[in-house]
């Protein structure tokens, strides 16, 4: 395979299970926290993953960043299976990957100055020429605007308000110059006005460095600003795959149109009506309902398939996937995009 | 008319530290009418919370400054003892869900229990009677009676805060405050609660301040809103007034940096920080990053009462 | 560094930090000056000396200061010496020298010593000299107390003379400084005559270079700043340097207990599975052993160096339950999120142990830490007082331990129990108050109490 042709990230029928342990041997059961994911991520590409808390979308983050080791399927990035990296390439590997976490507070150790929080990643991948390390410093934190840089390096986490630190903490996501950065809900503790500037700042960044971006949030109403394209996640697998502008325009799966409808804009008529919400909870993610896993609270269940079988993924649209019983005279669609 | 339930006015709550002197109140005037439902505004540091425990006279030990009124049904309560606050008023006419409440159900006590406890405390109800009325009421937040006899960690979190709205409730309190009621809370949870309580405020007529940061969800309770900003208020309106044309530049920028999904727009954000509440600047407060300052925005504005019933402290509305 | 300024931070704000720090200095710099004043060889040469040592004090005499608050005021120990004093010399002969010399000392307490004693020094090559001490009261009159040969070292035990005491009716060194009117009756005590007293030495000497010197020694009911024991040492060099050796004993011990305790805890917590299992496993079992027995049945059986205790003490208090408290605080520290993106960016496991999860730790070891110290000093003397302390070396505890054996409170020797009990308290009592204060600094949450 070309170089040029082939995706920078490609995740195949990827499952991430944690097992549940009773005592000290006896397994219980396993937590299913991606069960079938099948994606592909250009460079220069940003995907938003959109899901409520359980649905396994920071665990897929986790997986792709290598801090858990998939239970099946495979994470290949630029042609290379991880499970087939050595440790020394796993190393490498690492500094491809940028991190941007939800807390910035905590993502940040409170006991080292700015400056010694961005050389610790240039140091684990030996990077110890002073020289450079300052180089690089500076130019990262240019980039994030924590200007002047002289002023900033010295200060200590508690002294940033929380859009510096986020900021400090995208500036070591970039230090390593990756070329993905996954962000785990990015802005979602952070104060209404400064969550656009600091997704305006990630777009720059991905922008001027042609980076591919995961961007995790519950928040779909900031996603049209800021990806290419969107995944709607439950129970552990993507129901919906679409470019932003047709996921919003054609929210195919019931799961994706109960969120549509349940995200207010602010508009005083809001208070003159109720929501039309699907009651009921996500499901737990050790016992999925069989079949389709939004079923229990699907106003448009199919009586005698939905409970059965997983629906494969349709192609209602050109680009655009929805794993859904209810579009099974559209194009199907096998493994892989 | 206004304001036939809740008249604040210059309402100061001070704080000692070993930093000094924090003004998280700093002069909060508003008022409400019963049945409706006011939103407050603000992003962190501007006070808010410290605004939930100045009404409700939550005060922690190191309180430097507490003044002003709050009148509740003509009453002003800031002269009330700290004992007959206590029986009288916390509790009984106004009632709190605190931010991540639902975290904080006793996990040893079954949910039942809980949410009738105030009856037992302020009522004197016995537990029979007091089950009885926290059945009801969990009907009204949508809550099977079947949970009254369960645990906290066996219900979800949709479910523990409902429950805790419920113990808000049951005592039938005139106010309710609602501070951060589904920050911690999935979209769809979100929406099924709001849905409650819409459906209370219709039902029971119940009165709330719902104070957040989250813009949009307010607008889904919400017949007026005020925006916090330093410890003041910088407006306050219907919500015809507060959500689609906001007068104050902090709220206009407010307004502006809400991401929306149904329509498109560009959005804004506000460069800078709030001041410190440890010594926030002379003059108007929002001067610093405001758009459109002029020289009188050296001195305080006053809050200005317009012709259309809104308030805005800015001098651009003199 | 933040460190350092939350430490000066505590200071500033809480009095009893900075009485306690101020105590704790002055705690160090007695040690300090102990251990410079008089080397460690030196004190335990002194702290096991016999009569050879502390020929010149008294057993079991009060602190001098004491008398402070005293009307009637106990007697003083003092040395007149005959090297002091300028004698005469004359040549009586060939090989034949009489020197005199005349120790005068002027006696003013109002009651009588307790014990009087004449130390001989003297040099020659084969002829023992020959010397007469005649003792000379203040109105001139002479009694003859002793007339010999002298050998090196000899001593006249003036006290001890029976012959003496029958001539004089009463103890000799009651009887020599009494008025002779108040002496050698039933009914009547005898009463000091006040005034200046001479002890005359004649030596005749028989060779050239033969010389002969001594000094007499009037032993009070007072000595020193610290008193006596009953095998007549200075208890101040005891105290003196029990102050190092608790400090160094405290600190070694709690150093010890608490890194390695903290390091072992930090890479069971990070590396989860069998190893964490294990070491929770050793932690359990070493709860339940008996912790003094087994340091008696080292002490007994192999050694009671203090080195050796040192050792034994560390390695049983590392495996306690303030290794499962560390556990607690790691296993929380260690799903922080910056030790996650620490994994993400490629950090080896050592890395993250060292540098991200123990400095996050470290503030809340630093009160725990000064607060063991004070535990260790306190486990050191009662070790010492169960018999199990180093023999050598002059602790607090032995003082304690000899004060106990010697019958110390039945006997009225307060000051023997009290000072080193008081200095065990106060260094206690002054780290305690340190470690709490800065506990408050150091866990904000506490605060509030």
């Amino acid at each position: 395979m070309q170089d040029r042709d082939q995706p920078l990230l490609a995740v195949q029928d990827l499952r991430t299970w944690f097992e549940l342990r009773r005592w000290v041997f006896a397994r219980a059961g396993y937590v299913k926290a991606v069960d079938g994911v099948t994606f592909e991520l250009p460079r220069g590409e940003a995907l938003a993953l959109v899901g409520e808390s359980g649905s396994g979308k920071t665990s897929l983050a986790r997986t792709v960043l290598g801090l858990y080791k998939p239970t099946s399927g495979d994470v290949v990035f630029e042609g290379m299976p991880l499970s087939q990296l050595k440790k020394g390439q796993m190393r490498a590997y690492r500094a491809d990957l940028g991190y941007v976490q939800q807390d910035p507070y905590g993502a940040l150790p409170p006991f080292l100055s700015l400056r010694s929080i961005l050389a610790e990643p240039l140091k684990v991948h030996r990077i110890r020429d002073k020289n450079e390390q300052d180089q690089r410093i500076n130019e990262v934190l240019e980039e994030v605007k924590l200007t002047p840089v002289s002023d900033f390096i010295q200060k200590f986490p508690h002294m940033l308000s929380g859009g510096q630190q986020q900021r400090a903490v995208i500036a070591r996501a970039m230090i390593l110059r990756p070329k993905l950065i996954a962000a785990d809900e990015p802005v979602s503790m952070l104060d209404a006005s400064v969550r656009i500037e600091i997704l305006k700042l990630l777009r720059r960044v991905q922008e001027a460095h042609n980076l591919a971006v995961i961007y995790i949030t519950h928040d779909l109403s900031t996603v049209r600003y800021f990806s290419e394209r969107i995944f709607i996640m439950y129970a552990a697998r993507t129901v919906e795959k679409a470019p932003t502008e047709s996921l919003l325009e054609y929210h195919f799966h019931p799961y994706t149109q109960a969120l549509l409808a349940a995200i207010p804009d602010p508009d005083p008529k809001n208070a003159e009506t109720f929501r039309d919400v699907p009651a009921g909870e996500p499901p737990s993610l050790v016992n999925p309902p069989p079949g389709c896993r939004f079923h229990p609270r699907c106003p448009h269940a199919i009586e005698g398939l939905c409970e059965v079988e997983q629906s494969p993924t349709f192609e209602p649209q050109p680009e655009h996937y929805v794993e859904c019983w209810l579009y099974r005279d559209e194009k199907r669609v096998e493994e892989g995009e | 008319m206004a304001g036939n339930l809740l008249k604040v006015n210059d309402l100061v709550l001070h704080f000692r530290t070993t930093k000094g002197v924090v003004q998280a109140v700093d002069g909060v005037t508003f008022d409400m009418n019963r049945n409706e439902a006011l939103a407050v505004i603000g992003e962190s540091g501007c006070g808010k919370t410290s605004l939930v425990r100045a009404i409700l006279r939550l005060l922690p030990k190191n309180v430097h400054t507490y003044t002003g009124n709050v009148f509740l049904n003509g009453v002003d309560t800031m002269k009330y003892s700290e004992e007959r606050f206590r029986s009288e008023m916390r509790w009984v006419s106004m009632s709190l869900v605190a931010q991540a409440a639902m975290n904080a159900l006793n996990p040893v006590l079954r949910v039942g229990d809980q949410v009738a406890e105030p009856l037992v405390v302020h009522q004197g109800l016995r537990k029979p009677e007091a089950l009885a009325q926290a059945s009801e009421v969990f009907r009204l937040v949508g809550v099977s009676e079947d949970f009254l006899g369960r645990y906290a960690f066996e219900l979800s979190g949709g479910m523990r805060q409902r429950a805790i709205i419920a113990m808000a409730l049951i005592t039938k309190p005139d106010l309710v405050v609602l501070d951060e009621p589904t920050s911690a809370l999935d979209m769809l949870t979100q929406a099924n609660i709001m849905n409650v309580l819409k459906s209370i405020k219709r039902e029971l007529e119940q009165s709330f301040i719902f104070i957040t940061h989250d813009v949009a969800t307010t607008s889904e309770l919400c017949d007026r809103g005020a925006v916090m900003y330093a410890g003041q208020i910088a407006e306050l309106g219907n919500s015809q007034q507060f959500y689609l044309d906001p007068y104050h530049p902090y709220a206009q920028k407010l307004m502006a940096s809400v991401p929306t999904l149904h329509e498109k727009k560009e959005l804004e954000f506000i460069p800078g920080q709030p001041p410190s509440l440890i010594s926030p600047p002379t003059g108007c407060r929002f001067a610093a990053r405001c758009h459109r300052r002029f020289e009188m925005c050296d001195q305080e504005p006053p809050l200005f009462e317009l012709d259309d019933g809104r308030f805005v402290k800015c001098w651009l509305y003199k | 560094m933040t460190i350092v300024k939350k430490f000066l931070e505590t200071i500033r704000r809480y009095p009893t930090a900075v009485i306690s720090a101020t105590i704790i200095l002055a705690l160090i710099a007695v040690a300090v000056y102990a251990v410079i004043a008089i080397p460690l060889p030196r004190a335990i040469y002194l702290w096991r000396g016999a009569d050879q040592v502390w020929s010149d004090t008294p057993r079991n005499a009060q602190p001098a200061w004491t008398n402070l608050f005293r009307s009637k005021k106990l007697p003083e120990t003092f040395v007149v010496r005959v090297d002091d004093v300028d004698g005469t010399v004359e040549q009586l002969g060939d090989a034949m020298w009489r020197e005199t010399t005349l120790l005068t000392f002027d006696y003013k307490e109002s009651a009588f010593p307790r014990e009087m004693n004449v130390f001989f020094d003297v040099e020659f090559e084969t002829r023992e000299p020959q010397v007469t001490i005649t003792w000379i009261s203040p109105d001139g009159s002479e009694r003859r107390l002793f007339r010999g040969n002298v050998r090196p070292g000899q001593r006249y035990a003036i006290s001890q003379d029976k012959t003496l005491q029958r001539a004089l009716g009463e103890l000799p060194h009651v009887g020599l400084l009494a008025d002779p009117e108040t002496t050698g009756q039933e009914d009547v005590d005898p009463e000091v005559w006040k005034g200046e007293y001479a002890l005359k030495v004649e030596a005749l000497t028989f060779e050239e270079g033969s010389t002969v010197s001594g000094r007499l020694v009037v032993y009070g009911d007072v000595y020193g700043i610290a008193g006596t024991d009953h095998l007549r040492r200075d208890l101040a060099v005891g105290l003196l340097w029990g102050t190092p050796i608790a400090l160094m004993f405290g600190l070694l011990a709690t150093i010890g207990t608490t890194i390695l305790g903290f390091v072992i805890a930090a890479f069971g917590t990070w590396f989860g599975g069998w190893v964490d299992q294990i070491i929770q496993r050793i932690t359990e079992v070493n709860l339940m052993l008996p912790f003094l027995p087994i340091l008696i049945m080292v002490g007994t059986f192999y050694s009671r160096s203090i080195w050796v205790m040192l050792a034994v003490i560390i390695a049983l208090s590392i495996f306690t339950a303030a290794l499962k408290a560390y556990r607690a605080m790691f296993m929380q520290v260690k799903n922080s999120p910056y030790i996650e993106a620490a994994r993400a960016y490629g950090a080896s496991n050592s890395r993250i142990i060292f540098r991200y999860l123990i400095p996050k730790i470290i503030p809340v070891l630093i009160p725990n830490f000064v607060i063991g110290i004070p535990q260790f000093v306190f486990l050191e003397a009662s070790l010492s007082v169960l018999g199990l302390g180093d023999p050598t070396l002059p602790t607090w505890g032995k003082i304690l331990t000899n004060a106990y054996q010697g019958g110390a409170l039945y006997r009225g020797y307060y000051y023997w129990v009290l000072e080193p009990a008081i200095l065990l308290m106060i260094t206690g009592l002054s780290f305690s108050m340190l470690g709490f204060a800065l506990d408050r600094v150091f866990n904000p949450r506490l605060r509030g109490i």
